[in-house]
């Protein structure tokens, strides 16, 4: 009863095989990272709130129609300019040195017809009901900017860090521990200082 | 003479290939690792917005709102944009259901920190994400986030 050897099985098409399996991967492959503008929306009230009094120069409203046309303050604009119209009024400071309202990190124009100070600023977006998305996003995107650009400055200057660097430190999990605990206070220190201020009016209906 | 003739006749050795097969293994499992097959079948035209002021997605904490015209093999379904949650397309008054679906799959130490991600076609009107923001406000899911593409609208 001699027992026979086993062949060995040749292994020389499992590189073939192999890289059958390689390719399928790498065609099914979606390396997918979604990346969007985050929002938080306002809590449902049951009873409605008193009507909260906004002095019109600390408003700013945009409003877009039906053709995707901007309309900033009153007056037909374009998305561009967007940007900055916003930096301006946000960072403008009016309310006069002394008072409690009083900007000291502001270095807008000061003018009193425009926001007493960032705290006080509220942008206000108006869509029509036709509104393509891609303009409101774009409108969304460049107002967002808008506030990034301020707190960038100011987290520049008291941390000596961006503030959209730090947030995507801590995003990315780069820092963790005590540090990272560090980072949110002062994110929050910012947002504090310069907070988002943005309503959404309920959108008309088409083309009123 | 001789000397230059032996240095003609030797040969490049073959070069081994027993390793290739431990090389295209390992790519084979980097690639098995970082994909992800999708789990819903899109149903709708999704042509992103752009923009550049964005956050990362927290992708164990989010669930998928999609929004735009029928995509390409369900024109059957009109022209109109519409919403697809899951692998469905869905009414307005119908979220609510589809969402709370969606969300008990999620971890349960999470799903209170649900995030709603907004994936809308550009061509789709500001109307449809308000009735969507509407509904998810009654729902109390206040957490939304517009997915986009990078880029900005600007350079067009």
């Amino acid at each position: 009863m001699a027992r026979r050897a086993t062949p060995e099985v040749n292994a020389g098409s499992m590189a073939d095989i192999a890289f059958l399996l390689l390719i399928f991967f790498l065609v099914t492959t979606t390396i997918e990272k979604d990346k969007g503008i985050a929002r938080q929306l306002p809590p449902k009230m049951e009873d409605q709130p008193e009507d909260v009094i906004i002095k019109q120069k600390n408003l700013f409203i945009v409003n877009v129609n039906k053709n995707d046309q901007l309309l900033v303050e009153e007056e037909l604009a374009e998305l561009k300019d967007l940007r900055q119209a916003a930096i301006d009024f946000i960072d403008n400071g009016g309310a006069p040195s002394g008072s409690p309202e009083y900007c000291s990190f502001c270095k807008g124009k000061r003018s009193p017809e425009s926001s007493d100070n960032p705290e006080k600023a509220v942008i206000s977006v108006q869509n029509d009901r036709l509104t393509s998305y891609k303009m409101y996003i774009a409108v969304q995107n460049e107002l967002v900017a808008a506030y990034n650009f301020l707190r960038d400055r100011e987290s520049q200057r008291l941390y000596g860090w961006k503030y959209t660097e730090m947030k995507k430190a801590i995003d990315e999990g780069d820092i963790t521990g005590a540090k990272a605990d560090d980072i949110q206070e002062k994110l929050q220190a910012v947002q504090d200082l310069i907070p988002l201020k943005l309503s959404e009016a309920e959108p008309k209906k088409s083309g009123s | 003479m001789s000397k230059f003739n032996k240095k003609k006749s030797g040969d490049l050795p073959a070069i081994s290939t027993a390793s290739l097969p431990d090389i295209v293994f390992m790519l084979l499992f980097f690639f098995m690792v970082v994909t992800v097959l999708r789990d819903s079948n899109l149903l709708v035209q999704q042509k992103l917005p752009k923009g550049d002021q964005v956050e990362k997605l927290k992708k164990d904490r989010s669930v998928f709102i999609y929004a735009g015209k029928p995509g390409a093999g369900y024109e059957k379904f009109g022209k109109e944009a519409k919403i697809q949650i899951g692998d469905k397309f869905t009414d307005v008054s119908n979220i609510r259901f589809a969402l709370e679906e969606l969300r008990r799959k999620l971890r349960p130490e999470l799903q209170d920190k649900v995030m709603v991600a907004l994936k809308v076609d550009e061509e789709t009107n500001t109307g449809l994400v308000t009735d969507v923001k509407q509904e998810l406000r009654d729902l109390n899911l206040l957490k939304l986030i517009y997915i986009t593409t990078p880029g900005n609208q600007l350079e067009e």
